[in-house]
């Protein structure tokens, strides 16, 4: 199988971004994914986040682990390096590409088995360190790549395909980010993306370690009456407690908002996260309270969605290692050889 | 008659864990070393016994050998929990130190041996009253005592307490008094020196006393590595501990204050590794240290990183296995774990250091040989090598040395047009030119994955794509031979039909052994290899003999098996000498070993002989 890449055809009226890139800029070979998985529709989001950013395409690391959800890094930003790893072992390898280089911004890719079964453990230790990335779960409660078996976040009750019933307690990614000390934690719907786009947004501009669970119906397994994850189970049960609107840099603020209806965070970076607030009760600010709504939400049925909680002082991996500024895989022989006369001193140490 | 020998025996330290006997016994060695007598120092440490024993053995060796010897001359027995055998363990003849304040356990006394009791609780309680003090000074009543039993120069020790205690001043004189106090009982109660004896030498020259972990870890910042993610696991955990002192210490900006480096204790080894192939692969130079279970661990993202080509280094300080094997007992056991490791075909570039000098070229250089052959690259240590202090060459660094980052493409040559296709073969040597992640706009980018790809990265599940992958894989391996390490051949000068082919911490004991071999009418030339894959001359010195012995410490014959699996030697003409009880391997076995099969070989059959 080998991928044609789309042709690249720049129409003169294509819009373009504060750098001068089109939309064009941002995609990458066609997908290969069944026609209509919620992947794909994320992976759309990515490239329109990436686009209204302004980012440079190749100052973008994309990693990901193994599965469909994984998959699709191959299918956006093609100007960037991108790293298909193994399966569940994202973080690690992105955590690893940080310290090189703080300079690249970092889009972790994964799925619900990567993260939530065989790489639970790397996405929780990833979280806790306060990595600076983007870590997005493309969560379809299914194995979409070995063909429909249940992930660790199929809900408990929830039907398989061929008609299994799930007995299991399913893991929910949010609350373990939450509890995990996450600064930017969300939930979408890759079929939103008005409310998708402005999140992948805010994560990216976010410093520090940004947990997005976008739910991801996979239309070949899990799409079928019985699923919780499927695409008319979640519209009717989406909850949404705020939407979001991002200010980048100095942007006039433009629209008018209802007092008290509105909560604003500033981030390191200068961009004003402002959310509408769909829920009068909900405050993005407090974690605890957030945990305590997304239990009671959940037991009620409901898949509680937006930008669940945001430190907008957070700090990341590099901070808290007080590494140099220039980039680690910049440094040479000045800067990391003690040198001959060092190693006599130690030597003479040694005697 | 008492053993009599003059800086050659044997000295062994029973203790208990933590009553501060660590730093006494150092202080003694160190001592010998200051006057100028080669010796080698060992730590045993049982991981899980009850009473918490361990053992410190220094060697006294004016002849330089610094290996293991293997028996007791003189037993310095303070742990009541393994006196019994500690007692059984003495050569006979040899020499008993015991704390006479008590009766002695009970058990079968021996009369082979000399007894030497010194009231050394009584002499301590009668000083001091705080108990702890009461703990410390008595093992520095011990070295004193022993300084005059052996004829030490109680100067030499009277310095390295003041430089010991060079910032805690307060302590120096109380150390000094209860040396003296030993020192004195000994001189009063015994006829200094027993039969065997110090005298002041110069066999030490500019040499150094250093573990190999510390080496290594030197090894590591010299080399340039800039992260560094592990998980604990004895005998590997002071590699990044002595890395993270070093860098406190070498590798802050010093105007901001900031670290030059990133030390990741990991979730795991799964993660170690991981962020170890996504530094590397953003163009830092980063290592894990591990142990035989985290190689276990971390084999599937080296057979990715061999795939993906992905520099990145392994420190491996082996101890025995399989599964937990013996924590904390010694062995050369990875070989073939490491060689071959991950699933598929893979085949992987080992160094086999033999002391701590090695381990820190060894380490320093497998991050250039990590880039230039955009492979991962795996430093043997061994426990005996990394855990304990050994006499060393010093440590050298030129300064002209610059790093080989390898075939880096960068903005400038993607902007000179420079065609670049990351697995492309453009130079013959099998090495493809890579990109780091960020360098150009419109150009360099590619897709790093585990599954196939063609020459330009582009996903391809054509079997031909994939053979020719694998196959400038094995060309590169060529390219490797002539960049590595190469095999150290010692020939005996005579002609002979023998040969010995070792590696690692075997190097000294086997040295030994050749001379007890050749004092024996042995003839055998020797060849030390020292990295995988094998250099030609490995297949030459083979094919030079028609027997060449194979001195390994594993159950399993590894670097034969290697040797014959990679340059397709008859099994028959490499007999395997194996040592792989946790021990270190000492001359004394190999001599025995080989010499009794050369002996056999060299009666006359008896038909010839009547003929
Ligand atoms: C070590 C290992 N075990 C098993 C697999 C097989 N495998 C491939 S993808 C996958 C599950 C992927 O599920 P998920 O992360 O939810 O991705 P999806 O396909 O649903 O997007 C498994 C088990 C593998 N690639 N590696
Ligand atoms: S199997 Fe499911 S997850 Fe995979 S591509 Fe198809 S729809 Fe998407
Ligand atoms: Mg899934």
């Amino acid at each position: 199988m080998t991928y044609l890449t789309k042709p690249k055809f720049h129409h003169p009226s294509l819009p373009k971004n504060a750098l001068g890139y089109t939309r064009r800029d941002y995609e990458a070979a066609t997908s290969t994914l069944c026609a209509g998985c919620g992947h794909d529709s994320i992976s759309a989001a990515i490239i329109e986040a990436s686009f209204e950013l302004a980012i440079e395409p190749h100052r973008v690391a994309k990693i990901s682990g193994i599965g469909c959800s994984s998959k699709t890094p191959t299918y956006f930003l093609g100007a960037s390096h991108g790293f298909n790893s193994v399966h569940g072992r994202m973080p690690s390898v992105l955590t690893g590409a940080n310290l090189a280089n703080r300079d690249l911004i970092y889009l972790g890719i994964s799925g619900d088995g990567d993260s939530a079964s065989i790489g639970f453990g790397q996405f929780a230790h990833a979280l806790r360190r306060g990595v600076n990335m983007t870590y997005i779960v493309e969560n379809n409660g299914v194995y979409g790549l070995t063909k429909g078996q249940f992930s660790a976040t199929a809900d408990r009750g929830s039907k398989s395909k061929k008609g299994a019933v799930n007995t299991d307690n399913a893991i929910d990614l949010v609350a373990m980010a939450l509890q995990l000390g996450a600064t930017f934690v969300a939930r979408s719907f890759s079929g939103d993306k008005t409310q998708l786009v402005p999140i992948i947004k805010a994560a990216i501009a976010h410093r520090g370690a940004a947990f997005i669970d976008v739910i991801s119906p996979c239309i070949a397994f899990n799409n079928h009456p019985g699923s919780t994850k499927s695409l008319d189970y979640v519209r009717a049960h989406n909850e949404a407690v705020n939407a979001l609107d991002i200010m980048i840099g100095r942007d006039a603020i433009t629209v008018d908002y209802e007092p008290g209806k509105v909560v604003e965070v500033t981030q390191h970076d200068g961009s004003v996260l402002t959310l509408r607030k769909l829920n009068d009760d909900y405050d993005p600010s407090d974690r605890l309270a957030a945990m305590n709504f997304l239990q009671q939400e959940a037991a009620r049925g409901r898949i509680v969605t937006g930008l669940l909680y945001v430190d907008g002082e957070a700090d990341d991996l590099h901070r808290h290692f007080n590494t140099v500024a220039m980039p680690l895989n910049q440094l040479n022989e000045p800067e990391l050889c003690p040198g001959s006369k060092a190693l006599d001193k130690i030597n003479a140490g040694l005697r | 008659m008492p053993l009599t020998a003059v800086n050659d025996f044997v000295i062994r330290f029973a203790n208990v864990n933590g009553s501060g006997s660590a730093s006494a016994n150092e202080m003694f060695a160190r001592a010998i070393m200051r006057m100028g007598i080669p010796m080698s120092p060992r730590n045993v440490f049982p991981s899980n016994i009850q009473g918490l024993p361990t053992w410190y053995e220094v060697r006294v060796t004016e002849a330089n050998h610094l290996g293991a010897r293997g028996g007791t001359d003189i037993m310095v027995a303070m742990n009541p929990q393994t006196y019994n055998a500690d007692v059984a363990s003495i050569e006979p003849d040899g020499y008993l130190v015991y704390d006479s304040t008590r009766a002695m356990p009970p058990g079968k006394p021996r009369t082979d041996i000399n007894l030497i009791g010194i009231p050394l609780t009584a002499i301590c309680n009668k000083e001091y009253s705080d108990p702890r003090q009461r703990q410390l000074f008595k093992n520095i009543i011990c070295i004193g005592a022993l300084s005059a039993l052996l004829d030490m120069d109680i100067t030499e020790l009277e310095k390295l307490v003041g430089e010991q205690y060079r910032s805690k001043e307060k302590l120096i004189q109380p150390n000094i008094h209860a040396l003296h106090l030993g020192r004195a009982y000994a001189e009063a109660n015994f006829k200094c020196p027993i039969g065997l004896k110090l005298k002041r030498s110069d066999k030490v020259g500019d040499r150094i006393l250093i573990e190999g972990n510390a080496a290594a870890a030197l090894g590591a910042v010299y080399g340039g590595a800039t992260v560094c993610a592990w998980y604990p696991i004895t005998p590997s955990s002071s590699v990044a501990e002595n890395f993270t002192k070093f860098c406190g210490k070498y590798r802050h900006d010093p105007a901001t204050g900031e670290a030059r480096y990133a030390i990741v204790q990991a979730e795991d080894e799964i993660a170690s590794i991981g962020m170890v192939v996504g530094a590397a692969w953003n163009g830092a130079r980063a290592f894990t240290a591990t142990s035989g279970p985290g190689i276990s661990l971390m084999q599937e993202l080296f057979g990715f990183a061999y795939f993906a080509e992905i520099p990145s280094v392994i420190i491996d300080v082996q101890r025995a296995g399989p599964s937990t094997g013996m924590p904390t007992r010694t062995q050369q056991c990875d070989l073939i774990n490491c060689a071959y490791a991950s699933h598929g075909d893979t085949k992987h570039i080992l160094l086999m250091p033999e002391d701590a000098a090695e381990a820190f070229e060894f380490t320093a250089g497998a991050f250039d040989y990590a880039d230039r052959l955009q492979t991962p690259v795996f430093v043997l240590l061994d426990l005996d090598i990394g855990m304990n202090h050994r006499l060393s060459r010093p440590l050298q660094w030129d300064d002209a040395r610059l790093y080989d980052r390898g075939k880096v493409m960068t903005a400038a040559d993607l902007e000179a047009g420079k065609d670049f296709g990351r697995y492309t073969d453009v130079d013959g040597d099998a090495i493809p030119f890579r990109t780091y992640p960020g360098t150009h706009p419109t150009k360099g980018g590619y897709f790093t994955r585990g599954t196939s790809h063609d020459a330009r990265a582009k996903y391809s599940e054509e079997g031909v794509d994939y053979v020719e992958g694998m196959q400038r894989l094995l060309r590169k391996h060529e390219t490797a031979k002539g960049i590595l390490p190469r095999p150290l051949r010692h020939d005996a000068g005579k002609p002979t039909r023998f040969g010995v082919i070792y590696y690692g911490s075997t190097a000294p004991a086997m040295h030994e052994a050749a001379e007890i071999l050749t004092a024996r009418g042995h003839t055998l030339d020797l060849m030390r290899v020292r990295a995988f894959p094998f250099h030609q001359d490995v297949a030459s010195f083979i094919a030079d003999h028609d027997f060449v012995f194979v001195v390994e410490q594993n159950r399993d014959a590894q670097l034969r098996s290697l040797i014959v699996n990679e340059l397709d030697i008859d099994p028959v003409r490499l007999v395997p000498i194996l040592h792989y009880d946790g021990t270190s391997i000492t001359a004394r076995f190999i001599s025995a070993a080989i010499g009794d099969r050369l002996d056999a070989l060299k009666v006359t059959p008896l038909r010839k002989a009547m003929s």
